[in-house]
């Protein structure tokens, strides 16, 4: 598993690479394409240059919407002395502390300056910019760049990168699936290597491309499907090679119930036996899906249901519960904060996310035959569930 | 059975969970002609346990019941033997999304403690990865060891008994991902840089103290490191309840007439499903520190 060091090829971008721009915290999922403009965060640019880099690198984007990359670590020479205030008791707010006008900074943007200058400028004709304190000089400045640097990094996509995508930018399109709680479904669900797996999800494929990413193109997954086709766009900004997609089947959920009577030949193929685990992150009701898709599991599989509200996964509950079948059932939801940590300025950043959904865990248990003893907080399930058989492990 | 991959029927040698109710569970190594006590019985493994499926419900000697699971590293995490403080699945789940893990991966991971998060990763991992665990306690060190290959994952993982921050993690240029979890985690960034390809990885460390999180970030970042990041997760549990909550009975809106001495009372109520948090929950466990290494 070594790393030869010379043959890195495999780490670098290509043409026709599904990549992730990224500047500060937002992404954008694109696909390299040779003298095709982009357009990112209201910055038009072409990928060109970005063919035969490492991923990882950042690029200056300079005119003429070029890509250059950028010299690593260019240092940020604090050796003079800045000339700073104590505190805040003197300055005002009167919002004319900056003597570039917006035109002013516009032409500067047209004379080609970088980010850097141009912030340097800011620096220099504002009036209380010395006498801010050193942290609210370096918050300015951090700022300032922020607003006024065009880099970019390229990205290889990964199930992190695309999911704080979605996530910042189209959360409507994954039913608010905040990226934490993504990651709490592919470990709780178990998904790994070798599985084979039944993903229900109308998250524009963002969740079947993390349940492929962690199979590693072994193993089998099935996408269900509402409607008239499976919604893939997530799963292919992922640029799984051809190979993963030959572990891919589909299936529509309106033959489920044929299949499950054993009504159905040819597709039923594709969903082989035995199906491993579950995982379910949709805008329908959770509880018939997941009802009348863990009829597919093989007994101490775990499964995992996401759903953007509570109420409707409470109903799974209680219903997977008089039904019986499954036991630790959980409900569970994630919380996230992040954290600013400088020297002094240590603590939790200013906004954080409201919620992330919610998720319904457990594991199948094997279909109890009608004689059995006394109930442990489990009703004895009233009907047998059709067990499909299963083959080699 | 493996912790890797799934198997149907339970073998000699397997390590199984016994289910034994809500929340309560134990694991067990299958042996022929051994038995496990629990409190619905005794369970006889050639009889009840070989042979079965996973899944299925073993009735014990007193007439009561559990069910087998086959284990996960999620079950495992949940019912090992600890030799250290674990790590528990809602920190495991985020640090394997954010450090990227697939099949795969190269990881380095230190110390390796009771080998909570060591199992995940290798189900992560595997078949093609492989993992490098550091542990500077040779006991501990030994058991996971052990605990590795009786799980039937040592093929996966090598475990070394040295000190991170002195001598590394005994490999170098070959890790897609680093994982720290010791007490000065600043003092191994350089051994992480080192340990990692050399076109770039992420890198996460686990700090339970705001300080060492301060000391870590500010080794990151000397050492070049960018995307920095601490966040810190919870998971908080729902428990549903069906509850019972009575009407108040405001009366007649007719005039009183009489005032009686008895007023008939009303046993009106409404059931309610809802849910309610546990009574306490884990409030921290650790700041997790994530950054990338970049390609230089």
């Amino acid at each position: 598993m070594a790393d030869n060091g010379d043959n890195d090829s495999q780490h670098r971008v290509n043409e026709g690479d599904y990549v992730v721009l990224k500047r500060g915290d937002i992404y954008k999922a694109v696909q390299i394409q040779k003298k095709k403009k982009t357009v990112f965060e209201k910055q038009w640019f072409f990928l060109d240059n970005a063919v035969g880099e490492l991923y990882g690198t950042t690029f200056e984007v300079v005119t003429g919407g070029i890509l250059q990359p950028r010299k690593p670590k260019c240092v940020e020479s604090s050796a003079d002395a800045k000339e700073a205030g104590m505190d805040n008791r003197n300055i005002l707010d009167d919002g004319k502390s900056q003597k570039l006008t917006r035109d002013d900074i516009e032409t500067l943007k047209e004379q080609g300056l970088k980010g850097q200058e141009i912030v340097q400028q800011l620096i220099e004709n504002s009036t209380t910019f010395r006498d801010k304190t050193e942290f609210a000089q370096e918050k300015y400045i951090k700022k300032k760049k922020k607003k006024y640097e065009n880099s970019v990094m390229v990205l290889r996509p990964s199930c992190r990168v695309l999911a704080m995508m979605y996530h910042g930018r189209e959360p409507g399109k994954i039913c608010h699936l905040r990226y934490d709680t993504l990651a709490q479904m592919l470990t709780l669900g178990n998904i790994h290597a070798g599985s084979k797996v039944l993903v229900f999800e109308t998250c524009a494929g963002l969740v079947l491309g993390a349940v492929m990413e962690r199979m590693g193109g072994y193993g089998s997954v099935v996408q269900m499907y509402p409607g008239g086709g499976p919604v893939r766009a997530g799963m292919e900004s992922f640029g799984f090679p051809s190979r993963f997609h030959d572990t891919l089947h589909e299936f529509p959920i309106c033959h489920v119930n044929a299949l499950l009577a054993g009504a159905l030949d040819t597709e039923a193929k594709d969903i082989d036996a035995g199906v491993r685990l579950l995982v379910i992150a949709s805008r329908f009701h959770p509880c018939p899906v997941l009802l009348g898709l863990i009829k597919f599991l093989a007994p101490s599989r775990p499964f995992v249901v996401y759903s953007q509200y509570k109420e409707p996964l409470i109903e799974c509950y209680t219903k997977l519960r008089e039904q019986g079948g499954a036991v630790s059932l959980r409900l569970t939801d994630s919380w996230i904060r992040h954290y600013q940590v400088l020297p002094n300025r240590t603590h939790p950043v200013l906004l954080m996310s409201g919620g992330g959904g919610y998720l319904l865990s457990g594991t199948t248990v094997a279909a109890d035959t009608p004689k059995m003893g006394p109930t442990r907080g489990e009703e004895p399930p009233p009907k047998r569930l059709k067990l499909t058989e299963t083959t080699e492990g | 059975m493996s912790f890797v991959e799934y198997s149907e029927f339970i073998q000699e040698g397997d390590v199984a969970i016994i289910f034994l109710g809500h929340d309560s569970m134990m694991p067990v190594k299958v042996q022929q002609g051994a038995q496990t006590q629990t409190r619905y019985g005794v369970i006889r493994h050639s009889k009840d346990l070989i042979g079965q499926r996973f899944g299925t419900k073993v009735t014990c000697s007193k007439g009561g019941w559990v069910y087998v699971l086959h284990p996960t590293p999620e079950l495992w995490t949940l019912n090992l033997p600890h030799r250290t403080q674990i790590l528990y699945t809602t920190d495991i789940a985020n640090i394997t999304m954010m450090l990227e893990l697939k099949p795969g991966s190269v990881v380095c991971e230190s110390g390796t403690g009771s080998g909570s998060l060591s199992h995940a990763i290798l189900r992560t991992i595997a078949p093609t990865g492989h993992l490098h665990t550091v542990e500077f306690h040779q006991q501990r060190a030994e058991k996971a060891a052990e605990e590795f290959r009786e799980h039937r994952v040592g093929h996966l993982v090598t475990v070394r008994n040295q000190d991170v921050c002195k001598e590394g993690f005994g490999v170098t240029g070959v890790a897609d991902a680093v994982f720290l979890d010791i007490p000065s985690p600043w003092e191994a960034v350089k051994h992480a840089k080192n340990a990692m390809k050399r076109q770039g990885g992420r890198v996460c460390s686990f700090s339970p103290c705001i300080e060492q999180v301060q000391k870590t970030v500010e080794a990151l970042a000397n050492e070049g490191f960018q995307e920095i990041s601490t966040l810190e997760v919870l998971l908080r549990v729902h428990d549903v309840r069906s509850i019972t909550l009575p009407l108040p009975d405001f009366g007649s809106d007719q005039p009183l007439e009489t005032p009686t001495d008895t007023p008939v009372p009303s046993n009106a109520s409404v059931l309610c499903k809802t849910t309610t948090p546990p009574r306490d929950m884990a409030g921290h466990t650790g700041y997790l520190t994530f950054a990338t290494k970049p390609s230089v």
